[in-house]
């Protein structure tokens, strides 16, 4: 992945050059990153400009441009304006240079992307831009170059500049998703990208898959496997396909990686009972965690790594706690209800995202880390299951059993925009997020 | 001279003569004890043979007994292997706490462990659908120790049993309803 992007960089001409006095720098106004979703911002994005005059230039600059629609809409912030209402021709050079401002404010646009394609040599070249249309202001404009199969790499780079212009934060572009799905006919390990885009099988099994969590630099994931005919835990480095396996009697489950750090919290239950342990990347017992009679399952890492939440039965049914590691002070989080489970730390640090139990079915809810809360995200359709952030913290991936089969969905950490991520043959389950890839 | 004839006479026929009768005489009585022995041997071996095919009506009689004996033994104790294996335990929602109806049940399976010292088995704890994955996990295992402990109290070996937790993997019953989340929350027994 670096190399290829090292190759890419090679290849790309940022057209900052051409532009460089008029680059926004300090756009961070733009999305209110305190509720971006309130009010989401009107965006066009034309048809890119074929410069190649072939049917192929043609087609991939109409497909690149919904491709780059999709992937900014996918992020909660934007409103696509119907093409069908722009006041200027698909293909106008006027949507490429001299934009007329005009044409844009008076739709209601107060962004624009405007793009061009030309593929000459089995190469594409594609000049992307976007604008703040009432202040008239070039935000960013970039030349990539890569081989044709390279366009969606080539629009998730520019779509995570324009959101580094925006917010000032990265993107989640370069970010994917692990789960589990019943595709095969028993429970397996996938991935796919951010948006649902290429899943792959990652585990090659007959046994029982479970809970993957993936490191914070995103090379190693862990899971739980029956592949020795018992629930053990599997640390895997992705790209070498070697690891260790924790196979400790009974209980070897719930993985959760320390923030930077090759070592990881998890379950294991070989005392006669559940308990939460700290473990070296090999599997090696740091030190326990968690002292009490009954379930303790379920760590998740706050992001400077000093807190757990954890779910436990101590108080008489599975609630939300969270455990200062540094003092060793653990407190109840979560009051409301009777089946409190699946912390997941929002990226931020402030919040948390768990499933709770009523009547039966669960749903997303979100806590303040002092308690505040909780705020109900899913809400009378069907059952919803095991939250997990994107490293930007503004989207939250869960699963949910709404049209029949589990499946995945994606929501705003608002709980608006509500969409399925993927179809698949079977049921999907437990999706984890991935850490931003680019330093992988 | 003449007297000497008469001698020799009476001695070589007379006195044979004689000696003829006699054994003639003999022979007759030796017949007829012989012909009441035979009959007498015949009338043994007539109640031998009867006492000999009773007893052997007796023996398979007997064979029989024992044999349906041990197929009842064996039946039983096929029945009582298999209600080892086939009877579950079961639970309340989210309680790895055993019922009187459990604990019978585990009386019984614990008899049998012990009835079996050559025996181990697995004690597979299972959960309903209605949790989360992983705290179900947590909640099988749970479920399953409960079992294993009351059993060791019973005096089976707690090296003879081993758990494992498939939580919510593997419902007996696909159903989503009540009466499937309750077969649901079970401890299965397998015989390693």
């Amino acid at each position: 992945m670096k190399n290829y992007w090292i190759k890419l960089f090679g290849l790309t001409l940022t057209l900052s050059i051409l532009a460089a006095p008029r680059v926004y720098s300090a756009g961070y106004d733009y999305i209110d990153i305190t509720n971006p979703f309130l009010k989401k911002i009107p965006i066009a994005v034309p048809f890119f400009k074929p410069i190649s005059t072939d049917t192929a230039t043609d087609q991939l600059s109409k497909k690149a441009s919904d491709l780059l629609a999709e992937t900014l809409a996918f992020t909660g912030y934007f409103e696509i304006l119907n093409r069908k209402a722009f006041l200027i021709g698909p293909g106008s050079d006027a949507a490429v240079a001299n934009v007329n401002f005009h044409n844009w404010t008076s739709i209601g646009a107060e962004l624009l992307v405007t793009g061009a394609v030309l593929i000459e040599n089995n190469m594409i070249e594609m000049e992307l831009r976007l604008y703040d249309t009432f202040k008239e202001k070039l935000l960013v404009g970039k030349r990539y170059k890569g081989y044709i199969d390279d366009q969606r790499k080539i629009i998730r780079r520019f779509c995570d500049e324009a959101i580094y212009a925006l917010t000032g934060r990265r993107g989640i572009f370069d970010t994917e998703i692990a789960f589990i799905s019943t595709s095969s006919g028993v429970k397996q390990l996938y991935i796919c990208d951010f948006d649902g885009y290429n899943p792959r099988r990652i585990t090659h099994t007959n046994s029982i898959t479970l809970m993957p969590a993936w490191s914070s630099d995103g090379k190693w994931i862990a899971y739980t496997s029956y592949a020795r005919g018992k629930p053990d835990l599997y640390i895997k480095l992705l790209k070498e396909k070697r690891g260790t396996v924790i196979s400790k009697t009974g209980l070897n489950i719930t993985p959760a990686w320390q923030p930077n750090e090759f070592a990881l919290a998890a379950t294991l239950s070989f005392s006669g009972d559940p308990e939460i342990y700290l473990l070296t990347g090999a599997g090696k017992i740091i030190k326990r965690l968690t002292y009490n009679k009954g379930i303790d399952v379920s760590p998740a890492w706050s992001p400077d790594g000093k807190k757990i939440a954890f779910v436990s039965r101590r108080s008489g049914t599975p609630q939300i706690y969270i455990k200062d590691l540094g003092t060793g002070q653990v407190n109840r989080l979560t009051f409301q209800g009777n089946y409190n489970t699946q912390p997941s730390w929002s990226p931020r640090g402030d919040k948390l995202a768990y499933s709770g139990m009523e009547n039966g079915l669960n749903n997303i809810f979100l806590i303040g880390i002092d308690g505040k809360g909780p705020i109900q995200l899913t809400n009378n359709e069907g059952d919803n299951e095991a939250p997990s952030w994107s490293p930007d913290g503004n989207l939250i991936v869960f699963s949910s059993t709404r049209e029949g089969p589990s499946k995945i969905y994606v929501m705003t950490s608002y709980g608006t925009d509500q969409r399925k991520l993927l179809d698949m043959k079977g049921q999907q389950s437990e999706p984890e997020w991935s850490p931003r890839m680019t330093d992988r | 001279m003449r007297k000497k004839f008469w001698i020799v006479l009476a001695l070589t026929i007379v006195i044979p003569g004689f000696l003829f009768t006699a054994s003639c005489a003999k022979k007759a009585v030796k017949e007829e004890s012989m012909a009441s022995q035979q009959a007498e041997n015949e009338a043994a071996m007539k109640a031998k043979e009867a006492a000999e095919k009773a007893k052997q009506e007796e023996m398979a009689k007997q064979q029989a007994m024992e044999e349906e004996n041990l197929k009842k033994e064996a039946m039983m104790k096929q029945e009582a292997m298999d209600a080892f294996v086939n009877e579950d335990i079961h639970f309340d929602f989210d309680s790895s706490t055993l019922t009187p109806e459990a604990q019978d049940i585990l009386k019984k399976k614990a008899q049998w462990l012990l009835n079996n010292p050559d025996k181990s088995a697995t004690i597979g704890g299972y959960c309903d659908e209605r949790g989360t994955t992983e705290y179900n996990l947590a909640l099988g295992e749970r479920r399953a120790a409960s079992a294993k402990a009351f059993l060791v109290d019973l005096g089976v070996p707690a090296s003879r049993l081993t758990t494992i937790s498939y939580g919510e993997e593997r419902p007996v019953d696909p159903g989503h309803n009540e009466a499937a989340w309750a077969k649901n929350r079970r401890c299965h027994f397998v015989i390693d």
